[in-house]
């Protein structure tokens, strides 16, 4: 391989096995500290009193799930997003969700319009959005109605809620109102009414716009956090709208914690645990941002598409600090292309969207599979087919992204599997598509793009940097595509290399790039782009899995679900049952010795976000049963009977879910 | 070099470069295809500004026309059909240094690339745009192009095609931010190098439709033109484009046109009935998207370093 390449200088690493260690440094860290025990039987209920009761010391508890829904609007998800900035900066762990409405400007008091936050905090790192909530403060009911309606919360969760339309001049609101009231506590919930908008007319004549600070006093309170720290924030973000908004606001938190400390019956304290390293918060997409920076790309290639677009957002306001550019092509098609030009005559450029995006940029892909143009695709999945579901979370286009073009088009294809992830696999991504010289496609999806959650800070190292565009001469004796006939590598002339003239080309080629019908052309330079896959297999790692390496069940997942499988793993196996789980980051090719991982266990299943056929549905039997992505794939890679089990409820799998599943099949197989 | 620092300063010396040092495989264009004399234009302008083939670079799409990549020997970029404008607009992004010819035909730019043709001219990146439009789908065997002539028949529209055709000049004047539109013929020499040269001079995107023969499937479309120049009009100002005088006495038909004057452009525009040639508009005021995209090229490591560790402060607990 060493001697392809021309010059002893080139800053492309050819040294085989250098994956090995890199790869392993970069997928850092498998394994964490999860929480365990459901939070349901962390929970006690909270009863308010009018009488204050300030005295009382918070109750020390392990962690908790949080949710604000108001109307669009009214600022819930800047209050959660502050809330939860604040937890993180206090040392706990965090994972948190958007709850987006359904359209830009729904109508108020409209379960469609509900928006929010979910935070899950704990002492320790949380990897996943929980299941029920444990407190929800909402502003009116029928954005409640909207939680309820997706399953949000439990008998028992604490309802904080905004009593003043109970007051309201309309009669039919008062009605719907007191209706809810009965809903709630029918349903068991502890509804705690509060005056939020008195409160907050007593500073400012729009309540709808200072609700939410309001709340996040109260949650302070709740949380007991320290005031000190939100009231900079406060004048951080309000900096721009000077003095007088910031001391309204700052008011108008004072008063909803005041109000919380003399009204609420319990508060809670989580207790931090400090990470020795620095660190740093963020979501998927600013990680992914981020990590295109961090890896000396310079050109980002876009057509805005929900939830992919804030990777852009995010890049488009850092990305001149590192010299790099986002553009905003006139479609998808013609942002892979525009990609590709740039990729071509210099360094590895990024572009970045979602499902239908990708479905539009397959005829690129390969092209750039073909003619061996390094790139980087990050696909942020969302609820398909077609439009499908813009906001909400599911894992369906790995097969999309596998076959994406027509013919055989071999590429690499990995999956982070947390925020943290996010950023490393970008430097990862850049590197393999320089070495490998193709596409390489990142999967990520809407539940990643948008949760937070605080990781240690990366070093930055020149290292993870693209090298400078090579301009020397190039050996004329070496043809562009110097297949290496046991690895299929080769190096490419990129333009300004004297020496290195050619013309790359979609169509089939030979060494030299000339347009090439013979048969045994064709069939060799197929097996080259196929075989670097290979190759790259050879220098992965094998996975290591969740739990014991033997067992009745293994689990096996990628991408966004690690947590969520991690935890419902953990709760089953705290009962004594053999179950273990496998995160993938490698999808194409799989990262090697699965067979024999999967041998040790006597049963295997996947769990996805993605649609499969149940077994016992009118006419799904053996033959007809469509199995979900993943799980089709392994199954024709291993020809072993792997199982999966998948849904696509448009949000993340509560770890409770996957766990009801695994205590199911481990019934039967008890019962078989 | 302009704006290339640091990362970029391997620069070899220039060296002398005879017309062989730009030609690469055998043109497999019909004989008398238009397409040649095309080639052979560029070739020579090529030679005569002393274009270093290392930093050339052609970009086509998919067609008859788009071959001719392969028959240049600098850097090309063969890509898929209707896709050159983005191929090569992403060249051009991070790229100053480089010299960057568009190949494009018919059915590649007005047909399925057309929202890419729309945008290149708005984003008015220095490219040297060759439109070969030879009014029908040549490669894969006559169909009707966006430019077929209503009546004119093609194998999907065998009683002949039923539509208006579509005048890519007028369309391109049409684009707010279009910068240089030209136009030529293949088949007089002297004309099409120099509408190519002043092309290739003007900075910013620089728009040619060559009226191009296809002996194959179009010849009695332009077979009339050729043999009789009193059917082409020669659009003549300082401004506009110099070719041979001599050599421009072949053609009787002149209109004085200020290639300043849009409003003209659009009228004289409208006959595509008409073989007009020479330069419709050119404007040196149009906002240049690649002085956007290539900022920041040539940083350090150290300074991106530097920078990341800014950046993730914004993250920092
Ligand atoms: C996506 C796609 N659709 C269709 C084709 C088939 N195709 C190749 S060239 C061409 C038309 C070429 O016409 P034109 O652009 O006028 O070029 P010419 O051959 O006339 O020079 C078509 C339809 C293709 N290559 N790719
Ligand atoms: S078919 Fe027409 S355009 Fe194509 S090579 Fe032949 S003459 Fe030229
Ligand atoms: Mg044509």
């Amino acid at each position: 391989m060493q001697s392809l390449h021309p010059k002893p200088t080139t800053p492309i690493n050819s040294t085989k096995y250098h994956y090995l260690q890199e790869l392993a440094f970069q997928l850092l860290p498998y394994s964490r500290v999860f929480l365990r025990g459901t939070s349901s039987k962390a929970m006690q209920p909270v009863i308010a009193v009018n009488e204050p009761v300030s005295t009382r010391t918070p109750r020390q508890i392990d962690q908790h799930i949080v949710e604000i829904v108001s109307d669009s609007g009214e600022g819930a998800q800047t209050c959660g997003q502050m809330f939860a900035s604040l937890c993180a900066r206090s040392g706990n762990g965090i994972w948190t969700v958007e709850i987006i409405p359904a359209e830009i400007e729904p109508p108020a008091r409209s379960r469609a319009g509900a928006s929010g936050y979910r935070i899950r905090l704990g002492s320790q790192p949380v990897t996943n959005a929980g299941d029920t909530a444990d407190v929800v403060v909402a502003f009116n009911e029928q954005v409640l109605y909207s939680r309820i309606d997706t399953k949000a919360l439990r008998p028992g969760t604490i309802v904080y809620l905004d009593q003043s339309w109970a007051e309201h001049q309309a009669e039919d609101i008062r009605i719907k109102y007191a209706e809810a009231i009965k809903d709630f506590d029918r349903l068991g919930y502890i509804v705690v009414e509060i005056p939020i908008e008195r409160e907050c007319k007593k500073h400012t004549d729009d309540a709808r716009r200072g609700k939410n600070m309001w709340v996040l006093g109260l949650l302070c309170a709740l949380y007991d956090l320290d005031m000190d720290m939100v009231r900079g924030d406060i004048a951080k973000r309000f900096a721009k709208k000077g003095e007088g908004v910031i001391r309204k606001n700052v008011l108008l938190l004072e008063d909803g914690y005041d109000w919380a400390v003399r009204h609420t019956a319990e508060r809670f304290h989580i207790p931090a645990t400090k990470s020795e390293k620095p660190m740093v918060v963020m979501n998927g997409n600013q990680a992914i941002g981020l990590g295109v920076m961090a890896a000396g790309m310079e050109l980002c290639a876009m057509y805005p598409i929900t939830p992919a677009t804030s990777a852009s957002h995010f890049l488009a306001s850092a990305f001149d600090q590192v010299g790099g550019f986002v553009h905003q092509a006139e479609d998808e098609i013609a942002a892979i292309g525009f990609a590709i030009g740039a990729s071509y005559a210099g360094k590895t450029a990024v572009t970045i969207t979602s499902g239908p995006g990708l479905a539009l940029k397959t005829e690129f892909i390969g092209l750039a599979v073909m003619a061996e143009v390094p790139l980087v695709i990050v696909v942020v999945q969302r609820g398909g087919p077609s439009t499908g579901l813009p906001t909400k979370i599911e894992q369906g286009d790995l097969l999309a992204a596998l076959y994406a073009s027509p013919g055989d088009s071999p590429k690499i294809i990995i999956a982070p599997a947390t925020i943290e992830e996010c950023f490393h696999f970008m430097i990862t991504a850049r590197k393999l598509a320089e070495e490998f010289r193709g596409p390489v496609m990142v999967l990520t999806d809407a539940n990643l793009a948008t949760g937070q959650q605080p990781f240690p800070r990366p070093k930055c190292s020149e290292a993870w940097l693209a090298a400078p565009v090579d301009q020397s001469d190039w050996e004329k004796e070496i043809p562009p595509f110097a297949w290496d006939e046991e690895t299929g590598l080769s190096q490419r002339p990129i333009p300004g290399q004297r020496g290195g003239e050619h013309v790359v080309t979609g169509l089939a080629h030979d060494r030299a790039s000339h347009v090439a019908y013979e048969s045994a052309i064709n069939q060799q330079s197929m097996e080259m782009r196929s075989r670097k896959l290979a190759v790259l297999q050879s220098t992965l790692k094998q996975p290591a899995v969740h739990g014991a390496n033997e067992g009745d069940l293994l689990v096996v997942g990628w991408g966004s679900t690690l947590g969520a499988i991690e935890e419902a793993v953990d709760r089953v196996r705290a009962d004594g049952h053999r179950v273990s789980s496998l995160h993938l980051r490698f999808l194409s090719p799989f990262e090697p010795g699965l067979k024999q991982i999967f041998s040790r266990f006597k049963n295997v299943m996947t769990v996805e976000i993605n649609y499969s056929d149940e077994p016992g549905k009118p006419y799904i039997n053996e033959e007809s049963r469509r199995y979900s992505q993943l799980a089709m794939l392994l199954r024709a890679r291993t020809l072993m009977d792997i199982d999966c089990w998948s849904r696509v409820p448009g949000s993340p799998l509560p770890p409770a879910m996957i766990e009801n599943e695994l205590r199911r099949r481990l019934q039967v197989m008890r019962n078989a | 070099m302009q704006g290339l620092k640091k990362d970029w300063e391997v620069e070899a010396p220039p060296r002398e470069c005879s017309l062989e040092d730009y030609m690469g495989a055998e043109p497999r264009w019909c004989p008398g295809c238009g397409d040649h004399s095309v080639l052979g234009a560029v070739q020579r302008l090529a030679r005569d500004k002393q274009l270093q083939p290392e930093r050339t670079v052609v970009v086509s799409g998919i067609g008859c026309s788009s071959r001719f990549p392969h028959y240049m020997k600098t850097y090309g970029f063969h890509g898929l059909h209707g896709r050159a404008f983005p191929l090569a607009c992403g060249v051009r992004s991070r790229r100053p240094d480089l010299d960057i010819f568009v190949v494009t035909g018919d059915g590649d730019c007005c047909a399925i690339g057309t929202a890419h043709w729309i945008h290149a001219i708005r984003y008015n990146m220095d490219l040297t745009v060759l439109l070969l439009d030879n009014n029908i789908y040549g490669l894969t065997k006559m169909q009707t192009s966006p430019t077929t002539r209503p009546g004119e028949r093609s194998n999907t529209h065998p009683k002949g095609s039923v539509l208006p055709s579509l005048n890519p000049i007028q369309v391109t004047l049409g684009i707010e931010n279009a910068s240089f539109v030209a136009q030529t013929i293949d088949w007089h020499p002297p004309h099409l190098y120099a509408t190519i040269k002043a092309a290739h001079e003007h900075r910013g995107l620089s728009f040619v439709r060559v009226y191009q023969r296809c002996p194959h499937y179009t010849s009695h479309i332009f077979a009339p033109a050729q043999s009789d120049p009193g059917k082409v009009v020669v659009m003549t100002h300082p401004d506009g484009i110099h070719a041979d005088e001599v050599a421009m006495k072949l053609f009787p038909h002149r209109v004085n046109h200020d290639p300043s004057n849009l409003e003209e452009a659009r009228k004289l525009a409208k006959d595509d009935e008409a073989f007009i040639i020479g330069l419709f508009y050119k404007s040196d005021e149009c906002a240049r998207y690649d002085q956007a995209t290539s900022q920041g090229i040539g940083m350090t490591g150290m300074e991106k370093v530097a920078a990341m560790e800014r950046a993730l402060d914004r993250f920092a607990l």
